[in-house]
Formats: C-alpha cells, structure tokens, sequence
C-alpha cells in the first residue's frame, strides 16, 4: 500500500467528473415528509466526494513518508519510509471555504520522546 | 430461486399501511435476507419505486437494529440469530415470505419495516448503567467474582436490544430485554450500590410503557441471543426483594 504524486494528481483530475456524474445522475426517490433513507445515503456519499478529494490534496501536501503513510517518492535505499520531521511536524487543518481548501498548519511540539525512525534491526 | 415477498409498507406513523407483493427473481441461496431485500431495493430504485424503509447496521447480529417480522416470527425461522444471520438458503425457490415490521404498540411504525423502539431507551435510562465511581481498571482476580455468576452475566449482557422479545410476546411486555439489562449489572459486585434501586426503577418505567408478562416464554423462543427466561425469574425476585430492602443499610446488607 502506498501513494505517489503522481497518482494522487491522477485521482484529483478523476474524482470531480465522477462527483459530477453522482449530483446530476444520482437517483433519490422518496419525499421530505417521512423517513428517507435514499435521500440520507445519497447526503453521505456526497460526503465522501469531497472527503476523498480533500484526503488526496492531503496526501499530495504532505512530502514526506510516516510509516504506513508511504509517500514512493520519499524512502531510504532500503525501501523504509523516510520521515522528514523537520519540515512535517505539524497537523494538516483543513478550513473548509466551498472552494479550495485552505491549510492551516498547527505544530506538534515534543519536548521528552521526540520522533525516530522505527528499526527493527 | 425466485422468491414473492409481501411486505408491510406505511408511509409514516399516521398513514394506513398495506401489504405489497413484490416477485423477486434470482434470488442467491447464499445471500442473508437483507442482501435480498438490498436487491429488491435496487430494482425498486431503478423502476422508479421507492424502496422499502428497514434498518440495519453491523450485519453480524451484535447491532440489534436489523429485527423484521418474517412469516410472523421476529427475525425468522431460524433459532437464535437475528434477521441479518438468516441466509435464503433456509427457504424453498417459490416461496412467499411475508415481511412485517414488529407488532407492538410499544414500539410505533416509522415507516415501512423500521419501527421506533425508543421506549427501551426510556428503560435503559431509568438504571440501566452503574454510576458510583468503580475506580481504574482493577488487577485481575482482584475482585472475585465466581465463575457461574460471571457466566450468567454474560449470558444477560448478550441482550442486543432488538425488540424481538417483545414483538413475540402477545402481551407485548419487555421482560425478558429488562431482566437482562437488570441481571448483567445487578449480578456483578459493581453493580451492587445501587442494586435495588435500579431494578424498582427499571421494572417501573418498562411498566408505563409495555403490557405485563404472563410467562408465555415467546421471548425466549424469539431472542436472537437465546436469552433464557430464567433471567425473568431472577428480575421478579430482585424487584420483590427490593421493596423489602432498606436502602440505607444496604452496605450492612441490611
């Protein structure tokens, strides 16, 4: 399992066209007035339209590998993820705006157990 | 297999409902009878019907939420299992099943086969929790509690509050759900404290909302975890005890 940029930007060009297709394709039977079920599933797939896209622009910022969050471009000769802590050490806030997301960058301090690579050698 | 459904359809709580027969062909033997009603759902969408209102969430039977009627028996044929653990390979191609939502005046109809079952929340609220502070996560064997004992509280704490119980009783009482959530605390030490108050006020509220058991042991039959009516007994016995305790003295076993 891992992401490169360059198929992160292949699925930020092909999402918008499926979430296009989903809001004029979609069908929601039913009515306003009781219980609707189609109408509910459909307002949560809608949100994992723009979920999924804001993962991508996510992982796409982030330049580096943590981990399972394995960036090909990012990693040691040995194939391990390669932090780059000092240029990542933060939490990627997202503001939604109806437009572009907006990043906010809130840092992670640590003061006693700071962040290694994990080797199990 | 081909399958003809007859299944309850009601637009809301105060429309009239009716039964509507729906001919579903091609049905898979290894589908779970919620996979069949998904397909159904499909079809109806792509015909431009709208599809039949149920709920469900973990298909697994530990969630409680999926109970239907199926030929008149709260989550179907098959013993101890709830409706999404009953596969269609336990019914003959040709056969018309006949889905209900559960019949309780306890439990209203929102629409179709989903019902409203918020009246066990009402239970649940009355004592259903233990609310003295019990401390961190003890050492085991710290507090013994004897093997039989913590099987039985086991047995109890297995209740997913379906509803079934009561859909199957034909008083529509909720005994055999608040014995259970009364057993699986008052059996166990942290569940001690507040005992006596808890099984007053749980028997109380389910009382105001549901019909009285007469030991017909339907629910017994019905509970998709096998819950046994023992556990009735054991509730009638706490609730009596419970008039004669005085609660101040309790620490005293008094």
């Amino acid at each position: 399992m891992s992401r490169s940029a360059e198929g992160l930007q292949k699925a930020l060009s092909e999402i918008p066209a499926l979430y296009e297709e989903f809001k004029t394709d979609v069908r929601v039977l039913g009515e306003n007035e009781s219980v609707n079920q189609s109408l509910e599933r459909a307002g949560r797939v809608d949100d994992f339209f723009q979920l999924g896209m804001l993962m991508c622009v996510d992982a796409l910022q982030r330049e580096e590998s943590c981990g399972a969050h394995f960036r090909e471009e990012y990693q040691t000769p040995e194939g391990e993820a390669l932090r780059r802590d000092d240029e990542f050490s933060y939490v990627s806030a997202w503001e939604w705006t109806g437009e572009e997301p907006v990043l906010h960058r809130e840092p992670l301090e640590f003061e006693f157990v700071t962040p290694t690579t994990r080797s199990y050698k | 297999m081909n399958i003809t459904l007859q299944v309850w359809r009601q637009p809301g709580p105060s429309s009239p409902g009716g039964f509507a027969t729906y001919l579903v062909e091609d049905v898979s033997p290894d589908m779970s009878f919620l996979e069949m009603l998904d397909v159904l759902n499909e079809r109806l969408v792509l015909q431009g019907e709208e599809p039949i209102t149920f709920e469900s969430d973990c298909r697994e039977g530990i969630c409680g939420a999926c109970g239907v009627m199926i030929n008149g028996l709260p989550h179907g044929p098959q013993l101890g299992t709830a409706t999404c653990q009953l596969h269609m390979r336990k019914f003959s191609d040709g056969d018309t099943i006949t889905v209900e939502p559960w019949r309780a005046a306890a439990f209203p109809v929102v629409k179709d086969l989903m019902v409203d079952r918020s009246a066990f929340d009402r239970i649940i609220e009355a004592g259903g929790y233990i609310s003295v502070n019990t401390g961190s996560t003890p050492d085991a064997n710290e507090i013994p509690v004897p093997k039989p004992v913590a099987d039985t509280a086991f047995d109890a704490a297995a209740c997913i509050g379906c509803g079934a119980c009561v859909a199957a009783c034909p008083n529509g009482a909720a005994n055999l759900f608040t014995a259970a959530k009364v057993a699986h605390l008052n059996l166990l030490p942290q569940g001690q404290p507040e005992r006596w108050d808890r099984v007053v006020a749980m028997v109380d509220t389910m009382e105001e909302f549901f019909g009285s058991c007469t030991n017909h042991g339907e629910c017994e039959k019905a509970c998709p975890k096998s819950i046994s009516i023992d556990f009735i007994a054991m509730l009638n016995h706490d609730y009596v005890k419970a008039k004669f305790k005085n609660r101040r003295l309790v620490a005293q076993q008094g």
